[in-house]
């Protein structure tokens, strides 16, 4: 359980690497989780080869949805948009490095739906994008 | 008389358990829902056991006693709040029903577009929505009474309220955030003065304090058996006969009715008109269990315990740096202790705590205006019972302190 909280998630919490808003930018998209008041809000440069060049988020929340949204931010820089959307559940918490309950992987999964929604070009982000 | 809290504390078999090997319950989240004593286990158990039948007509063995036990369980509530009579009793499935009840029911026979309803800043969702539903449907206006930066609601202000005639001042007896104890009686006399009627929610009042109904001259008070002790699923709404008998009824169904034809109905008197459908029977009975235990132990001892829990919780909760509380001093409240911890959001306070096998609730409480008031949007709760303990609060301090040295 003290694994929730390990070294590098707190770390990121508090001095997170990409955190800021891109302006301009090519997509943007942000939304809530209800539950918690939980806000992310992602922003991405892409260049012509359909790479993401740079990546940054902001928001307000949990650790775990913040670090996640950081962590996320570092790893998606150089992916294709097509391979964005292969992202899943499973990526994400691999990039955290810790196992989580139902609650808190709604944390966690924010910022990957609202990064997800923002590359698929939706006007809403479903709980199904990240399934 | 003050409460033997080891001895109450081993009528709750949960209170025996680990959490996980070697880390005891320390149930701080009472005011979400209370734990329950054997005494009320077993009543329904025995219920489910012994006298299993479905109530009212049936003229057998069982069920003419399942009937005798659920009327029961009516009149041991109406004594608990000091109701003149049983029949003012309505069973319904919790707060939240309760208030609905009122809002269809009364509400809808009786307010027109651009009538007032008066609700404060401070309301459960509970006591927001079927407002915000009605007004909606009907045009009906909702005006709210401030909570002062104190956490208290300011009376003033209600006054000036008071002074558009309203039909309905609808408020919180205790809030579920700030553990404010409204001063119910006065407000419940400033609105009758201006013609309006009063409902009560009562959900953390009932549990906690004394709460006598005919001292308090309220028309309608609203509140959940699984906050006192009792199941879930079984609520109470009590009204002033006169109402009630006044009011259509609010849902359809068996038991309800007087007679039914094809095209009409006869409703049945009071209670059973508000009591479509065949009831939570052993919740019921259940609930008459956790009545007759908080009876037992004097809902002025309760209180008591209670005071000094918060009043030793927010001592030590003060002297906590960058813990901020939010609501009033201990003697305006009862025991709740919401609170924010700087640069640390309370999810994660909450999960943390809960590795010392502390259970505590993070969020907005179903109060999200009034975070948004106090400009958080969500904050950590700790709510205490007849079984907590000042040790339990040393525990909660330590959970906090754990908390701080982790996000450093």
């Amino acid at each position: 359980m003290d694994d929730l909280y390990r070294e590098i998630i707190i770390e990121r919490y508090k001095s997170p690497q990409f955190r800021g808003r891109l302006d301009p930018h090519d997509i943007q998209f942000e939304d809530d989780n209800p539950l918690c008041g939980d806000h992310i809000e992602v922003t991405l440069r892409v260049g012509e080869d359909k790479r993401v060049t740079e990546a940054a988020f902001t928001g307000k929340g949990c650790a775990i949805s913040q670090a996640s949204a950081d962590l996320l931010m570092e790893a998606v820089i150089g992916k294709t948009l097509d391979e964005i959307k292969q992202l899943n559940k499973d990526f994400l918490l691999d990039l955290l490095g810790i196992e989580l309950g139902p609650v808190r992987l709604k944390c966690a999964l924010l910022s990957l739906k609202v990064l997800k929604a923002g590359v698929y070009g939706l006007g809403e982000a479903s709980d199904d994008l990240v399934e | 008389m003050s409460l033997d809290i080891a001895h109450i504390r081993r009528d709750f078999p949960v209170l025996q358990r680990e959490v996980r090997p070697g880390v005891p319950l320390v149930y701080l989240d009472s005011t979400a829902t209370s734990q329950k004593p054997l005494a009320v286990i077993q009543a329904m158990d025995n219920f489910y056991r012994l006298s299993n039948a479905n109530i009212h007509r049936g003229v057998h063995a069982l069920a003419e006693e399942a009937t005798a036990l659920y009327e029961e369980a009516r009149q041991k509530v109406a004594r608990f709040i000091n109701a003149p009579m049983s029949r003012q009793i309505i069973f319904t499935r919790n707060t939240t029903e309760s208030i609905n009840l009122v809002a269809y029911s009364w509400a809808r026979a009786n307010l027109q577009s651009g009538d007032l309803v008066i609700l404060t800043e401070m309301e459960h969702h509970s006591n927001l929505v079927p407002w915000h539903v009605l007004a909606a449907e009907r045009g009906v206006r909702l005006e709210f009474v401030p909570v002062t930066e104190a956490g208290l609601l300011d009376l003033e202000a209600c006054k000036t309220l008071l002074s558009q005639s309203p039909k309905l001042v609808s408020f919180t007896h205790m809030s579920n955030v700030l553990g404010t104890i409204t001063p119910a009686e006065e407000i419940i006399r400033l609105a009758h003065q201006a013609g309006a009627l009063t409902l009560v929610d009562g959900a953390q009042s009932v549990p906690h304090l004394p709460v006598d109904v005919q001292a308090l001259d309220v028309d309608f008070l609203a509140f959940s058996a699984h906050k006192m002790l009792g199941p879930t699923g079984i609520g109470v709404l009590y009204g002033k006969e006169k109402l009630l008998e006044s009011m259509p009824p609010f849902l359809g169904g068996g038991d309800m009715i007087k007679e039914v034809k094809l095209r009409y109905f006869r409703p049945n008197d009071l209670p059973h008109k508000f009591e479509a459908g065949t009831p939570a029977i052993a919740e019921a009975v259940g609930l008459g269990a956790a009545v007759d235990y908080l009876t037992e132990a004097g809902m002025s001892a309760v209180r008591a315990h209670e005071q000094e829990i918060i009043a030793y919780a927010l001592e030590r909760l003060e002297e906590i740096p960058g813990l901020h509380l939010l609501g009033p001093s201990a003697d305006k409240k009862g025991g709740v202790a919401a609170f924010t911890l700087d640069g640390v959001h309370p999810h994660d306070v909450a999960q943390i705590l809960d590795m010392s096998g502390i259970a505590v609730r993070a969020g907005h409480h179903c109060a999200q205006p009034l975070h948004e008031k106090f400009g958080i949007p969500a904050s950590t709760r700790a709510s205490f019972y007849i079984y907590n303990t000042l040790q339990e609060v040393d525990k909660l301090v330590e959970g906090i302190y754990k908390v701080k040295k982790i996000f450093g």
